[in-house]
């Protein structure tokens, strides 16, 4: 690892291969000191074309003035990801449906389940391995994504988190369930970890979607800051 | 890029001052916006350096003018991707600039490429930056007597790097350093430029 922070320079005034920038942008994506440390070298490396400037001829001007009247601005990056719908039944779903069925009032779908299992607590897996599970994902600037899947039947959801980075000092990262008429509702603080697979707390089949917030340590009672994440369950057009 | 960014932050307080020197920051916001007038602004403000790097890069005039040309279209495209938090304007831009430029020397070598004595016979090794001919501007100078600052390695590396286009294993053999020390050569007299310079961190 320290190897790769010494590629900072190089990556500043785009000396690298192309391999080594892919590797190099990947860390970048999680090394605060590096991202520092490459914004203040490209500040300086900038500087040196002061030394090299030079007027160009007119005409350029006016091609390109000519030129961006026919190219459309990107819209700004918006705050949250626009979610990636998934909403993909599982293959197994028909075949799933005959154990529902053949089971009555089982509520969730338990292929480990030892013989005093149906009231067993839900389990992380059980949401994930859940006839009606549905995901919508999220991807982050910099690499970092987040899936939530939610099964109505288990009446839990899961979040899946993939190379997050670390929440600000003294903070955490808290999930919350929007429950219609309640708002956003507690579902627990997440440990402070990039990769992770998490139950939520609370009831997931009433919740119209989930969230995440920074919140101080120890989390909050109400969220107390803007949302980093939003996840839509799609009720609206279930 | 710090930490995920929250719903709602990035707005920017908005400065109106216009008859100072042009703020870029507040250009390239408007031009993020489609302001076709606030972007020919930024593009008198910054042309002659934007066209300079890339002629010094590329070396050919003509392939100068559409690298600037070609960059200029990528900086009003994604005008608004622009982060003042990230660093300046003017840096941004030339980024772009710069990138355009080297991809575009590096996508020609790689289609008539490439003896093992290439770089030795086609181009001079630059021993001074600071013998470029070029505006004599305030700003210049200081630059100069900043790289005055770094050791003779250092000054060619940054310079092969950055002004040259090449990437730090050619440097590597273009001043006979071995592989793998060229990108401690241009990190280490960045640093030195950055600190010289007193900007960034
Ligand atoms: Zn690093």
């Amino acid at each position: 690892m320290t190897e790769i922070h010494a590629l900072s320079g190089a990556y500043a005034v785009d000396a690298l291969d192309d391999l080594e920038r892919v590797a190099f942008e990947r860390h970048l994506a999680e090394c605060a000191d590096c991202r520092a440390e490459v914004a203040g070298l490209r500040e300086a490396a900038t500087l040196l074309a002061e030394t090299t400037a030079n007027e160009p001829p007119a005409a350029l001007r006016d091609r390109v003035l000519a030129g961006i009247a026919t190219v459309r601005p990107l819209p700004p990056e918006t705050p949250v990801p626009r979610p990636r719908h998934r909403r993909v039944r599982l293959l197994v779903a028909a075949a799933a449906a005959v154990v529902l069925v053949g089971a009555g009032a089982v509520a969730w779908q338990q292929p480990w389940a030892d013989e005093t299992s149906q009231q067993q607590p839900p389990t992380a897996q059980s949401v994930l391995d859940a006839a009606d599970a549905l995901s919508t994902s999220l991807d982050f600037p910099g690499g970092a994504s987040a899936t939530v899947t939610h099964s109505d039947s288990v009446g839990r959801a899961v979040i899946v988190t993939s190379k997050m980075p670390p929440p600000p000092q003294g903070k955490v990262y808290q999930l919350w369930l929007d429950q219609p008429g309640e708002g956003m509702v507690s579902a627990g603080v997440m440990p402070v970890k990039e990769d992770q697979t998490v139950l939520l707390s609370g009831d997931a089949a009433t919740a119209t979607g989930a969230g995440i917030t920074v919140e101080p340590a120890g989390g909050s009672t109400a969220p107390t800051t803007d949302p980093i994440a939003l996840f839509d369950f799609g009720r609206s057009d279930a | 890029m710090e930490h995920l960014r929250p719903v709602g932050s990035g707005a920017s307080p908005d400065d109106d001052s216009s008859d100072a020197p042009p703020d870029l920051a507040d250009l390239l916001r408007r031009a993020g916006r489609a302001d076709e007038v606030a972007f020919a602004r930024l593009y008198d403000a910054t042309a002659a350096r934007a066209y300079g790097l890339a002629l010094r890069v590329v070396r050919d005039p003509a392939q100068a003018e559409e690298v600037t040309q070609e960059a200029f279209l990528e900086i009003w495209r994604t005008a608004s991707r622009f982060d003042p938090g990230r660093g300046s304007a003017l840096s941004w831009l030339l980024m772009i600039t710069h990138r355009t430029a080297v991809d575009r020397v590096r996508s020609a070598e790689a289609s008539t490429r490439r003896d093992t004595t290439y770089h030795h016979q086609h181009q001079p090794v630059d021993h001074d930056v600071t013998a470029e001919a070029a505006q004599a501007s305030l700003e210049a100078r200081r630059v100069r007597s900043a790289m005055a600052a770094l050791t003779e390695v250092q000054r060619e590396a940054v310079g092969l790097a950055y002004l040259g286009g090449y990437t730090h294993t050619e440097v590597a053999t273009m001043l006979d350093l071995p592989v793998g020390t060229a990108k401690t050569r241009i990190r280490d007299g960045l640093i030195r430029l950055r600190d010289a310079l007193g900007v960034g961190s």
